[in-house]
């Protein structure tokens, strides 16, 4: 480049795009209008292969013959890959070994992968890998928790947390109670299904694109099953049409399969999973069941909690051992629990490995609290909210140490939740629906308040660590990368306010590139909420380090003191001078200062000894709390949800439109898992809800009429996180515990709760009619 | 060969196998790609793309799901996809709202809600909320809860400005009226198969008699499913969508005589003024989109246990005329389904219209679809109730259900413990009772056979509450 280019000479209007602003999702206007480019959507090469698996139809069985005959026949196929092809390793078990990449000898859920078929065509690889013959000798199927248990068969160890002597504490206290729930698992239903896009290049190398939340262990696997090294590899991630944990590991075998093809042919190779195989392919939230026995006092106060969480994780660990660490660490919620025994088991069972969901196992350890709660509120006579507020975590008493040992150190919970109960005006409603359920005998209204107290960080130490990269051009144009993906919830808008800000240019002049392994190396993955604390700071980092350079340019070369270069709206004020962003930096390229910088940031403070089961596994907390009202169809179990009221707290947001947008989806979500999303499997271990005329999530209609969101206000993070924000991505989800209390809530009004009901979830209308049936027959009797 | 508008280009396609979706056309062989695949079966509304026609001298825009629509049915009519909706870098107001109201996370849905939402816009003046979360039901979410994309629904209409397409609206008619005037014949093959669509009842009838094995389709949201989910290859296409006769709704005085090919969205209001309790069955049965393009005799000769339509037509006493070549018989509904998927159509028989007497003085229809989800989803059990009271007394009584059986089903034993019965509660619990002699619904993924039976029998009360005068409402979402 010979000449500079030229730069028009803005306004000095104040940057647009600081934090604190709702501003639109960088890609607003390209989803809006189908621009928006998506796995499936790239130009591939024009000779691109069509790759496609062949699934197990046993749930657990020995494989005595594969005859592919017909496959490599049918019209269209060029070549099929089986296991004796894997140049590389065949385990691709993210943590722990287990997950064969495709079958060897044994089969251990219905849909596992057996071979895969690379056609000219989409359609005809699909049909080329239904036509192997298969034998398999069956075996028997473990498909339950129980059944697993029985057999005491498990993926990993059991792990126990404990705090003073549950049991005597239970057993001095005034009232006890036992109880067992069931939480069915959920599908993460993204728009997008899994895809993968590889591209063979020299040196034995692969460019895979994929819809991947964990680039890293993409390219790490890539190299492993090709067996080349990780630098040969590179993966890029522009986007994900929805993730939710779904894409952070089951997203590696698909690119992993289509790169071994892409080496086997030498050609470009797509492998995109239709609908139906998705869902029977790839792991869902965990089911749980959870045993409890609680010793409390009349005033509803718990005294001791013995609890057994165990998580359905299908045929191999996966992630299971941190999903169901992470149950046990929210088995508190909000509540201080004087003397606990926690038990988590990781049990084994032939379905798919189940694997992270939005929450990743915390709900499902709150949802057990707040059936205890709601139990307990029943034997007292007593509100539940009232037996929530009395056992909230609180800095007097010495009630804020949990039961694994972390000092709560923000008392968020009460205040939030008094406000909440004052703006929804939920006494006077509760007051009005007793009044209403009296005189109703077939619709019964419930209502509920739940709180929500999340632990933010991977509790895996090492994932705690985010990098990026920014370069800036002597346009003033710059561009932004780190190591995190967008899946739809803002983080590539937010993180690019972070550097708007510290630059304080206009967010106009920042583009966001695809997350790319060769730009920003060793990632971990955008999970556990953490995708803007991590990359937010590392982002600030890089922008600081550019920033410093600059100052130090223009201080030297005017002769001012540093501290009086100022940057400002695009602007740099130099002293008494003043020039545009662009000016400064083309001013600086031809002094020769680099322009562009790396930014690394690691979370400080946590940690977590598993031994004692006691540490700070959690930089901070986020709280929310909702409302929920329903009302119930008692001949049918039929439901709607009336209203709504959520406060949420994200610390000084830095994008409230996000932030909001991240609150409503994911209380809608968490009500979906707990409501109508129901998955089925058949006695032959096969799973029958295999799309979304089956599996119902959430539609349009679901969505309260009145619907009431607010973001805690002047609540900024008492941490040093990125300009004192807080995570959001997974907390709210488990706001639509609300919806789940509430129905029950309704449905005791059936023996004028006097009974608790028992109500497993998901709360399907005939899993509400059958809680209303029973309790009717149980004030008979 | 089959002629339709891409926007504004006429497209002529004579050599394409016609079980190529309209999906695969956009994304595959035009690279349009905006239009996005989420499931493949209509259940998502992420491909979902707008169809102008011509009636009665007006453009009519309707969403349609492009995954489970067969290229042919395209034939003479305008597709509108989402690339075609901004001008130049300008957004339309429906993308804009959508990008203000922050509607979108991953952005994967939005082509297709903006799609739904164009199409609502084009057909109300003015948006209301419950029309709108009507034509939004077949549009998933994933991400954003639908908030916004609903307050972006309410926004679009705030720039009341024209758009393009109002622009072009009087070329875009005649073009479609001059591909309509044509007379050459409607077809397509390719890959060894075949699609045609007659223009006369008496070819089509021929055409059915001489092609035996051919496979009629009507809005094809039952028969995609075959292709896109089974890969199952359907040779002979027979569209009978432009055949008049099938195309119209007649009164005859006494009945709504429907055609086989009319889409619920075309024969609805028609039907809905006749008995009002089959708004909400409507409105309930698939999606707008799935509503838009789905007709009546698809859904009787799809002769599936749990089809709606069934049910309520069993209930009200509706027949069928069915025609073969030229041979024509009437059949009661209620006699056309003989087992699981089993009925009287003979081979090169088809269904021509449905005969639905209309509402008789004194009389009371209700029917009740119950079902996990309110919205697009399909019915552990459905009810439909027809029941005449005199001097107290259930002086008559037809009901049938869905979801009970292998087929649709009248409930003969609980009529007749109802029949010349006083009309109350007391002889609700016999009528409850019999129903056990009427079914035995099996347990699938959607309800366990105990639901199903208890439910048939809670839709009884259900029944016997709401026709107590005055009485408070029993249905949720009626409550507010
Ligand atoms: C997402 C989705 C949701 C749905 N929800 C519902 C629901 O809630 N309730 C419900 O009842 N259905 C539902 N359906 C099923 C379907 O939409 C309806 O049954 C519809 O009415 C079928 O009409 P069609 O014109 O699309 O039929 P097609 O798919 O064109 O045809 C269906 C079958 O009927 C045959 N057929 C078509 N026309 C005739 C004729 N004139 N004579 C004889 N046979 C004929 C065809 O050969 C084919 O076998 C749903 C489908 C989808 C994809
Ligand atoms: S892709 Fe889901 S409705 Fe068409
Ligand atoms: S924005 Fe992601 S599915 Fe709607």
């Amino acid at each position: 480049m010979r000449s500079l280019p030229s730069v028009s000479v803005r306004e000095a209007t104040g940057p647009t795009g600081s934090p604190g602003q709702p501003l639109k999702h960088e890609s607003a206007h390209k989803h809006v209008s189908g621009e928006a480019i998506y796995t499936d959507d790239h130009v591939a090469p024009p000779d691109v292969l069509h790759a496609y698996p062949g699934l197990s139809s046993v749930a657990h069985g020995k494989l005595v013959k594969l005859d592919l005959e017909s496959v490599r026949r049918a019209p269209g196929v060029i070549d099929i890959l089986t296991l004796a092809d894997v140049p590389g390793q065949t385990d691709i078990g993210p943590v722990y070994p287990g997950d064969p990449i495709m079958v060897n000898e044994r089969v251990e859920f219905w849909g596992q992968v057996l071979f895969v078929v690379a056609a000219t065509s989409y359609d005809s690889a699909r049909r080329a890998a239904r036509l192997a013959v298969v034998e398999y000798d069956t075996l028997p199927a473990d498909l339950t928790i129980e059944q697993g248990l029985a057999k005491q068969s498990l993926v990993r160890p059991s792990h126990i947390q404990r705090r003073g002597d549950a049991e005597c504490a239970i057993r001095e206290a005034p009232l006890t109670l036992e109880g067992e729930i069931r939480s069915g698992g959920q599908e993460h239903m993204y728009l997008e299904g899994q895809a993968s896009l590889c591209i063979p290049q020299e040196d034995g190398g692969m460019y895979v694109y994929t819809s991947s939340q964990h680039p890293t262990e993409g390219q790490k696997l890539v190299a492993q099953v090709l067996g080349i090294a990780m630098g040969l590899v590179t993966v890029e991630v522009r986007r994900m049409g929805g993730a939710f944990g779904g894409k952070e590991t089951h997203a590696n075998q698909w690119a992993c399969l289509a790169a071994l093809l892409a080496r086997k042919t030498g050609r470009a190779v797509k492998l995109r999973l239709a609908r139906a195989d998705d869902m029977t392919a790839t792991g869902k939230r965990h089911h749980f069941m959870s045993k409890y026995r609680v010793g409390f006092d009349r005033n509803g106060q718990i005294h001791g909690l013995d609890l057994s969480l165990s998580g359905g994780c299908g045929m191999s660990p996966d992630l299971s051992d941190a999903i169901v660490d992470r149950a046990m660490f929210h088995a508190d919620n909000a509540y201080f629990l004087p003397a606990a025994h926690i038990e988590g088991h990781r049990v084994k069972t032939h379905t798919v490995s189940n694997t992270a969901f939005r929450g990743f196992g915390g709900p499902q350890g709150m949802l057990a609290i707040e059936n205890i709660i709601e139990h307990i509120a029943t034997t007292t006579g007593l509100d539940a909210l009232e037996v929530r507020k009395r056992n909230f975590y609180r800095a007097e008493d010495g009630r804020d140490i949990t039961h694994y040992g972390q000092k709560i150190e923000q008392h968020l919970i009460a205040p939030l939740v008094e406000r909440l109960e004052r703006s929804s005006g939920y006494q006077q409603r509760r007051q009005s629906i007793q009044e209403f359920n009296v005189g109703s005998p077939v619709l019964k209204r419930g209502l509920s308040l739940t709180p929500v107290k999340f632990g933010i960080s991977f509790t895996v130490q090492h994932l705690n660590q985010a990098g990026a990269l920014i370069h800036v051009y002597t346009d003033g144009s710059i561009q932004l990368n780190h190591g995190g993906t967008e899946m739809g919830q803002g983080l590539y808008t937010k993180v690019a306010q972070v550097v708007a800000q510290e630059l304080q240019v206009d967010l106009e002049s920042i583009t966001c590139t695809a997350t790319r392994t060769d730009k920003v190396p060793n990632t971990s993955p955008t999970a556990a909420s953490a995708g803007s604390d991590l990359n937010g700071m590392a982002a600030r980092d890089a922008a600081n380090k550019i920033k410093t350079r600059l100052i130090e340019f223009a201080a030297g070369h005017f002769g001012v003191a540093a501290g009086r270069v100022r940057f400002h709206s695009n602007r740099v004020s130099v002293g008494e001078r003043e020039f545009s962003f662009a000016e400064l930096v083309q001013m600086a390229y031809v002094q020769r200062i680099p322009l562009s910088a790396t930014g690394y940031y690691s979370t400080p403070k946590i940690y977590y000894d598993r031994d004692k089961a006691s540490g700070r596994p959690f930089y901070y907390f986020a709280y929310g709390a909702a409302v929920s009202e329903v009302v119930i169809d008692t001949l049918t179990g039929e439901y709607k949800v009336l209203r709504v009221d959520i406060c949420h707290d994200v610390g000084r947001s830095l994008n409230p439109a996000v932030d909001i947008g991240q609150v409503e989806g994911g209380f809608v979500q968490g009500m979906g898992w707990l409501t109508t999303e129901e998955l089925v499997w058949g006695k032959d271990g096969r799973l029958e809800t295999t799309n979304a005329a089956s599996y119902k999530i959430p539609a349009v209609g679901d969505t309260p009429a009145d619907f009431r969101v607010e973001l805690l206000p002047d609540s900024p993070n008492v941490e040093a996180t990125v300009f004192h924000s807080k995570a959001v991505g997974e907390p709210p989800l488990m706001l639509g515990i609300s919806v789940w209390c509430a129905l029950r809530n309704a449905i005791a009004s059936v023996a004028s709760h006097r009974l608790s009901p028992v109500l497993d979830a998901p709360a399907t209308p005939e899993r509400v009619l059958n809680a209303c049936t029973d309790l009717r027959r149980r004030d008979c009797s | 060969m089959i002629r339709f508008l891409l926007n504004s280009v006429e497209q002529l396609i004579e050599d394409l196998d016609p079980n190529t979706t309209v999906l695969d056309y956009l994304r595959l062989h035009l690279r349009r790609t905006g239009t996005k695949e989420g499931c493949a079966s209509g259940d998502c509304g992420a491909c979902t793309v707008v169809l102008a026609e011509a009636r009665e001298d007006q453009l009519r825009y309707s969403a349609i799901n492009a995954c489970i629509t067969p290229i042919g049915n395209l034939h003479g009519k305008q597709l509108i996809t989402v690339e075609d909706l901004k001008q130049g870098a300008v957004l339309h107001p429906v993308q804009q709202a959508m990008v203000d109201c922050h509607g979108s996370q991953c952005g994967f849905c939005t082509p297709g809600f903006v799609m739904s939402m164009f199409a609502y816009r084009k057909t109300h003046a003015a948006p209301d909320r419950e029309s709108l979360l009507e034509a939004l039901g077949g549009n998933l979410c994933r991400c954003t809860g639908y908030r916004p994309i609903v307050d972006a629904g309410m926004q679009m209409y705030e720039a009341d400005t024209g758009d393009s397409f109002d622009a072009s609206a009087d070329a875009v008619l005649n073009t479609l009226k001059s591909i309509d005037s044509n007379t050459d014949e409607v077809f397509l093959s390719g890959n060894h198969k075949s699609y045609f669509a007659p223009r006369s009842l008496a070819h089509l009838a021929s055409a059915l008699l001489e092609n035996p094995e051919a496979r009629l389709v009507a809005g094809a949201t039952d028969l995609a499913l075959e292709m896109t989910q089974g890969l199952e290859e359907i040779d002979t296409l027979l569209y009978p969508g432009l055949v008049p006769e099938l195309q119209t709704v007649r009164d005859t005085g006494t009945a709504l005589e429907i055609g086989a090919a009319v889409t619920y969205s075309q024969f609805s209001s028609q039907l809905c003024a006749e008995y009002p309790e089959m708004a909400e069955l409507i409105e309930r049965l698939g999606s707008l989109q799935i509503r838009n393009q789905g007709t009546l005799g698809g859904n009787i000769g799809n002769a599936s246990p749990i089809g709606d339509m069934a049910p309520a037509l069993i209930a009200i006493g509706a027949d069928l005329v069915l025609r073969r070549g030229d041979a024509v018989r009437v059949v009661a509904v209620e006699d056309y389904f003989v087992s699981y998927l089993v009925t009287v159509l003979q081979v090169g028989e088809f269904i021509e219209r449905i005969i639905v007497p209309k509402a008789r003085a004194g009389e009371i229809f209700k029917v009740y679809k119950v079902s996990k989800r309110w919205e697009d989803d399909i019915s552990a059990v459905c009810g439909a109730f027809r029941l005449r009271v005199v001097d107290g007394k259930v002086a008559g009584v037809a009901i049938a259900f869905g979801g009970m059986a292998e087929i649709p089903k009248r409930a003969h034993h609980c009529e007749q413990a109802m029949l010349g019965q006083a009309w109350a509660e007391s002889s609700i619990t016999p009528a409850m009772a019999a129903l056990a002699q009427d079914f035995t619904p099996i347990s699938d993924f959607r309800a366990s056979a105990d639901y199903r039976m208890q439910v048939a029998g809670n839709l009884l009360q259900r029944l016997f509450l709401e026709t107590q005068p005055g009485a408070a409402t029993v249905r949720v979402r009626l409550y507010a």
